[in-house]
């Protein structure tokens, strides 16, 4: 059982580092995950993810793998992408999801084919699937700081971000500068898929930050909980899925997705607002006062 | 100080309200929304303390002058001045535009009527609570306190939101039909809340489509209709003028 579950941990640094990193990642994206799709924005942040990968491919091209130069280049492509769609909606009948959808299929083809043209098939699979095991220090205070922010962010601004999903007519009326959370949120989760990216690639970055949130949903009636629920089932699926790819050999990052998506297939079983829980809740005993 | 104005039909019958301050002030106001003019000419002040309903047919523009007037909607034409600093007004919406699924327990969605005031620095601390969970008292509501808003009906919602108005304790207060899909007994319960709002001070202007609720419980009444302002002063005297084939076929009165 230890051999298992706690001695590659104890043995590998290079293990070490990539649990604190997937578990960073982990409480970064997943509270932001669960405001995310009580937004209905659940596939914004998969457009995203993949809208950063021109910036990571500049940064590629310019500076070849680096983290500072492709984090701060996926950045910079996640701002942009954010400011159009915003700006896009405020100004035209256009929702953000159109203009998001619009803008990071251009962005993640450009993306490949910069990639391509000037990367070997090695690189572009790392940039696309993530090379945990590669995590250095560097990389390390990248992850940790965002969540670290993240984290941050959240608690100081946990009422008006609640405020900007629940009611926006609301904080729009009262406060001038509603528009500017929304814009802040939205920054938040572009950092936490460009910290995200090299734990799990950009393909997969969202993954952490939806499914514990989707699966967060089944479990909880009240926001409370269901932030506790997502980050404690992102850490788990982060845990359980490097373990399994270190001890069978297999990439990490799908490896991570797969486990976070049983998880999902588990709470669709068993939870209070999943098959189990509505079986119990159809039998309602009429008998008695 | 009489606001004695040029009314669009030119009827000496329409006058804006005595007003010894005003919370709100139309200036040649014209708004548009996709190139097509949904208002214009609207002129006047909402005095401060006055309690005033919006009336009109649906398309008339009565939503969208609410919202021109709280900031969130750009005059094409003119201008709308409010006197009153953002964190002083509450504002409630078409009840359609809040997401009723949202996982917030009553307690903290009517807590949120702190927030103008308190930001994200200031404390929300044991004594709003308190007051929050007497304010629920008193709307009779305190059993759901801690349930998910998803549980309540359409009356217990609206009810909700009204304490969250209270609790904002705001100077002026715009309602955007609150009484849609709310039964009769409720209705009577938030009109004494309003008439309460009213008795402090508080200025309220409520769109509204019952005329008959209009004429016994609102002082003021701001009529809207053919894209521009129909009439404004008295309720009384605004529902007289209007025509029994509705405000659209007012032409013309005396």
């Amino acid at each position: 059982m230890y051999d298992f579950l706690i001695a590659p941990f104890v043995d590998f640094v290079f293990l070490r580092r990539a649990l604190v990193a997937t578990l960073a990642v982990a409480l970064g994206c997943a509270p932001l995950g669960v405001l995310l799709t009580l937004r209905r924005m659940s596939l914004v942040g998969d457009a995203l993810a993949h809208a950063v990968l021109p910036g990571v491919a500049v940064g590629f091209v310019v500076f070849g793998l680096s983290l500072p130069a492709l984090s701060l280049g996926g950045f910079l492509a996640g701002v942009v992408v954010v400011l159009v769609a915003v700006w896009v909606s405020r100004y035209t009948d256009l929702k953000e999801d159109a203009t998001f959808a619009a803008g990071y299929l251009v962005a993640l083809a450009g993306g490949v084919l910069l990639i391509s043209a000037h990367g070997t098939q090695l690189d572009l699979l790392h940039i696309l699937f993530g090379n945990i095991l590669a995590v250095d220090r560097v990389g390390l205070l990248l992850v940790a700081g965002v969540a670290s922010l993240t984290l941050l962010g959240l608690a100081w601004g946990y009422r008006a971000f609640l405020l900007e999903t629940f009611d926006p007519a609301f904080l729009q009326a009262v406060s001038r500068r509603g528009g500017w959370y929304q814009l802040c949120f939205l920054l938040l989760v572009v950092a936490n898929l460009v910290a995200a990216f090299q734990v799990l690639g950009t393909l997969m970055a969202v993954g952490l930050m939806m499914l514990p949130a989707v699966s967060a949903r089944l479990w909880h009636a009240m926001l409370p909980a269901q932030l506790l629920n997502a980050s404690l089932q992102a850490m788990g699926a982060g845990y359980a899925g490097l373990l399994l790819s270190f001890h069978y050999d297999l990439p990490s990052g799908p490896v991570i997705i797969l486990c976070a998506g049983a998880l999902y297939l588990g709470s669709l079983w068993l939870a209070p607002q999943g098959w189990l829980g509505r079986w119990r809740a159809r039998h309602v005993d009429f008998s008695g006062s | 100080m009489t606001q004695a104005f040029a009314a669009p039909c030119g009827s000496a019958a329409v006058a804006a309200p005595r007003t010894d301050s005003a919370v709100v002030t139309y200036r040649q106001l014209g708004l548009a929304h996709r190139g097509r003019i949904i208002l214009r000419n609207i002129e006047g002040r909402v005095g401060r303390g006055s309690l005033t309903a919006v009336i009109g047919p649906n398309g008339a523009g009565k939503s969208t002058l609410m919202r021109a007037t709280l900031g969130l909607l750009k005059p094409a034409h003119g201008e709308v001045i409010c006197h009153v600093p953002r964190e002083r007004i509450a504002y409630l919406a078409q009840q359609s535009q809040i997401d009723r699924q949202f996982p917030l327990s009553v307690l903290d969605c009517v807590m949120l009527g702190f927030w103008p005031a308190a930001k994200l620095w200031r404390r929300v601390g044991a004594a709003q609570r308190e007051a929050a969970l007497h304010a629920l008292d008193a709307a009779g509501l305190l059993d759901f306190a801690s349930r998910p808003i998803a549980t309540l009906s359409s009356g217990q919602f609206q009810r909700m939101l009204f304490v969250r108005v209270q609790l904002q304790d705001a100077d002026f207060i715009v309602l955007d039909e609150p009484f849609n899909a709310v039964d009769t007994a409720t209705t009577a319960l938030l009109l004494d809340v309003v008439d309460g709002w009213h008795r402090e001070g508080r200025t309220v202007l409520a769109v509204l489509h019952d005329y008959q609720q209009v004429r016994t419980r609102f002082p003021q009444a701001l009529c809207l209709g053919d894209g521009r302002l129909l009439g404004w002063g008295p309720a009384g005297e605004v529902l007289d003028s209007l025509t029994p084939a509705g405000p659209g076929a007012a032409a013309s009165y005396a």
